[in-house]
Formats: structure tokens, sequence, C-alpha cells
């Protein structure tokens, strides 16, 4: 149980990295990258399986974010200015 | 320690971000990445994300005049702009009813973020307009016994925070209305409505991170502060503010104080120790450097620095890689030194050598150091061409200087 959740965190973490190199704004790109570094350091001993759910559930969401966001910011979709 | 090691493995095994490598003198240029294509010929089916384009834009270091929207802000909009566009004040359908929920619960985060009620949270343009709401009807009450103060809880010039508490402190005391602009303040220093018994409060969307065109304006319940409206028609607000709530809008500010509550802290840790840097960085290599403001009661993601024998202007348009100003967007078109640099006492001289330097949430640490070591250069040879400097150097004092007229 504890070895797939691990695994299951670091596939997310894996996922959100790659996600986030999908905005092409500097700026975007560097904060998400900063951000979920720091956020996953910062929660890393974390024991309780509660906790851990909610902030698996919590990375999840803001993993959909990225990804469409990523997506929205192509300039494909945002067109030539 | 599984974990670390793994997660050290992942982080090596990644490819480096396709982003700008820190080079010599012109790293600023690659460190921008264009966000858009220029008008090009060639069919945009090659696109890869993210584009490494040849037109460059500045960097981004004026957060005090305005701020990118956060990603998380457009995501909970769009859906508003997309599909849930009803009218929340209509009654009788679900497009109505969905986009009223949707505004009711922006209002809710917005009232999270200060400690007040959602009924207390009135949807309007912008801080100018809450502060005009905020004022007007006291304009023609002007007494002895002054009905309202108002504050601005950190200056968007030099950053210097007010004593908000302290000041609620004496106005609930004398029964005076305590009114306070916060919109460089809230979402960024802890403000509680009720602790620092604030009566009126101005929040502007656009300063933290959410949509421009709107804002909100906080009116204390209790105990009950009147104000009249400024615009008059269907009622909507309270029959404080008139017109069509724009909830994709209000939805896009109630999601950036929800952000903002979250992300205070780490904020502004990493905010203090971007600004530390700057000013450690500029001051160390360059003398004759001035801070305008408190350096105790400031918010550090305001810096305002005066190069003395240096022209603001001509600093501003060296400086062309980076978006700075030397004071205010509302009077920038004139040519006026600030009022607030005129204010608290700064010399003239000085006060026209000034710029701002803003640093926010997605500022980094490449963008801090680039725009140092330019601001470095380019004030080395502004004062090697200045006579001022020279005479300076020489050891004239100029105040003793007799400038004679031709």
């Amino acid at each position: 149980m504890a070895a797939s959740s691990r695994a299951r965190v670091l596939d997310l973490y894996r996922a959100m990295l790659r996600e986030s190199k999908q905005f092409s704004a500097y700026n975007y790109r560097t904060y998400a990258i900063r951000k979920i570094r720091d956020a996953f350091r910062e929660n890393k001993n974390v024991k309780d399986p509660v906790e851990i759910q909610t902030l698996v559930n919590k990375a999840k969401r803001n993993l959909e974010i990225i990804h469409r966001q990523g997506i929205s910011s192509h300039k494909t979709v945002l067109g030539p200015p | 320690m599984l974990l670390r090691t793994a997660w050290r493995r992942v982080a090596a095994a990644l490819p480096a971000a396709p982003g700008p490598r820190p080079e010599a003198p012109t790293r600023g240029l690659r460190l921008r990445v264009a966000d858009h294509a220029p008008q090009s010929a060639v069919p945009s089916d090659t696109a890869i994300a993210p584009e490494m384009e040849s037109v460059l834009r500045p960097l981004y270091m004026d957060v005090q005049a305005t701020t990118p929207l956060d990603p998380r802000v457009l995501d909970a909009m769009l859906p508003y702009l997309v599909n849930y566009y009803g009218n929340p004040h209509s009654r009788t359908h679900a497009y109505g009813w969905e986009s009223e929920a949707a505004m009711e619960r922006a209002r809710q985060q917005v009232a999270s973020l200060i400690g007040a009620d959602p009924r207390e949270i009135i949807f309007t343009s912008g801080a100018t307009e809450s502060n005009n709401i905020a004022i007007k009807e006291l304009e023609d009450a002007i007494q002895p016994d002054t009905s309202l103060v108002s504050i601005m809880s950190v200056n968007n010039e030099i950053g210097v925070k007010q004593p908000i508490s302290e000041i609620g402190q004496i106005c609930s005391s004398r029964k005076v209305y305590f009114h306070t602009d916060a919109a460089q303040a809230v979402g960024k220093i802890p403000l509680d409505v009720n602790d620092m018994k604030i009566d009126l409060m101005s929040i502007s969307g656009h300063k933290i991170y959410g949509p421009k065109g709107v804002g909100a304006i906080y009116i204390r319940r209790r105990p009950r502060v009147r104000v009249e409206a400024l615009q008059s028609g269907g009622g909507q607000e309270r029959g404080m503010r008139s017109g069509t709530v724009p909830t994709p809008l209000v939805v896009g500010l109630g999601a950036a104080c929800e952000v903002a509550q979250q992300e205070m802290e780490y904020d502004h840790k990493r905010i203090s120790k971007l600004a530390e840097r700057l000013i450690q960085k500029i001051m160390k290599s360059l003398p004759d450097v001035v801070m305008n403001g408190d350096p105790v009661h400031h918010y550090p993601g305001c810096i305002n620095l005066s190069f003395a024998y240096v022209e603001g202007e001509s600093l501003l348009m060296a400086l062309k890689d980076v978006a700075l100003s030397s004071g205010s967007a509302c009077t920038s078109a004139s040519l006026e030194p600030s009022y607030v640099l005129r204010a608290i006492g700064t010399d003239e001289d000085l006060a026209h050598s000034s710029i701002r330097f803003g640093i926010g949430r997605f500022t980094t640490e490449e963008e801090v150091d680039y725009t140092v070591e330019k601001c470095i250069y380019h004030v080395k040879r502004l004062r090697e061409m200045s006579p001022l400097w020279e005479m300076v150097q020489d050891g004239i004092d100029l105040k003793s200087i007799k400038w004679s007229q031709h």
C-alpha cells in the first residue's frame, strides 16, 4: 500500500512537471515547475494517509488545470497578436 | 528516504526545461521567449510548445501597475465566458441560477480573504469606483468632527505599509469611519477587517493576478455604514451598485482571492528573498543609491530606488529590455516627479531619478539578476556621461554651486 502510493505520487509529480512544460509563457512555465517542486518537497514527510490523499487530490486538480491552461496558451488557441 | 532517492532520479531523468540558458551579457535577450508568433506566411501546424520565436518581449517588472492573470484564475473564468453565460440576475432558468451561484461563491471567496461576511462585499468595476463610493457622500459632510479617514494600506509607488490596525483603533474610538484602499495589499499581506477595525475597503482585481475591470468594496454591516450609490439602475448589489454583475470577471476575482489566500505565505517569503537580492546587489555595486520609503514598514515587492546623478526617464529608456516604471502608472504621462516622493521630503533631483522595481508571484531569480545587471551597467554608463557626477567625483559640493542665469 505504501509502495503503490509512493509510486502514485511520483507519477503525479512527473506528470505535473511534464504538463508544466507546455506553458509557452516563460513566467507561467517557471512558476509551475518551481511551485510543483517546492510543494512536493515540502510535503514529502507527511505520514497520515488521509492527509496524503487530500494532497494527492489537490495535486490532481492542479494537474488538470495545468493541462487545460497549457493548451490554452498555445498560439493555435491564442492566435497571432 | 526511498522517496527522496526516487525523486532525485526522476528530477535527473527529466529533460532540462526548454527555457533559456543564462549566459553572458546577452542572456537577457534570450531569457525572454516570445509568447506569440509574429505574422508569418508559414502555416503554424508544426507548432511544438513552447516555441522559441525571434520576437522578444521585455521582462515584466512592473507588477504595481498590473499583474498577469494567474493560470488558476483563467481556468476558473473560462467556463463562464464560454458555456455558463447566463445573467446572474435572471431568476427563471438554469443559466441564471448557475451564474448567480458562481457570483455568490466568488463573493464568499473575497470575503474570506479579508475576514468579512459575504453580505458586506459589493462588486464594482475596480478599486477606483470603490474609492469613489466610499468617499462620495462624506465629501459634503466635512465638519470639525470629520467623518472619514481614508488611507492606502500599501503605497503603490514606494511600497510603504501603513499601520492600519493602529489607525483603525483610533478611528473606532473617535467614532470616525475608516476607509482603506487595499488594492496593493489584499492577498499580499494579512488583512482582517474586524481585527483592524476597517469600515470600508477597496479591492482591485488586476493587482492580485485577477482580471481587469473588476473590483469590490467591503462595507461594514455591524455597525452599519451607509454609503450612497454612484450608479443607479436596476438595484443590483443591494441597490449600492446597479448594473449586471459580470459573472466571469467576479469569478476571476474570487478565484484570485482564494489563490492569494493559499499562496500568501509562500509568495511573501519568495518575494522578500528576491527583493533582498535585488537591493543588495545594486547597493553593493553602485554608490549613491537611495531606497525611498520606510525600510521597516515596507512591502518587499515594491522597491523604489533613486540613483543620484542619473535622470530616471533616461535610465528607464536605457533599460528597454525590462518593463519598469518611475512612479505610478496613473501619473506616468506627466513629467512631474512623483507626488509621493515629494510628500516624503525627497530632494527634487533624487525624485527625478527614481525607478520602481516590482517583484511578484511569477518573477524569477533570473529576471531579477538580469535587471540588476543591466541597471548597474546603465547607471554607470549614464554617470560617466554626467557632468554633475564628474563634479561630485572631484569633490565639489553640488549644493554650493551658484547656477547663473544666461
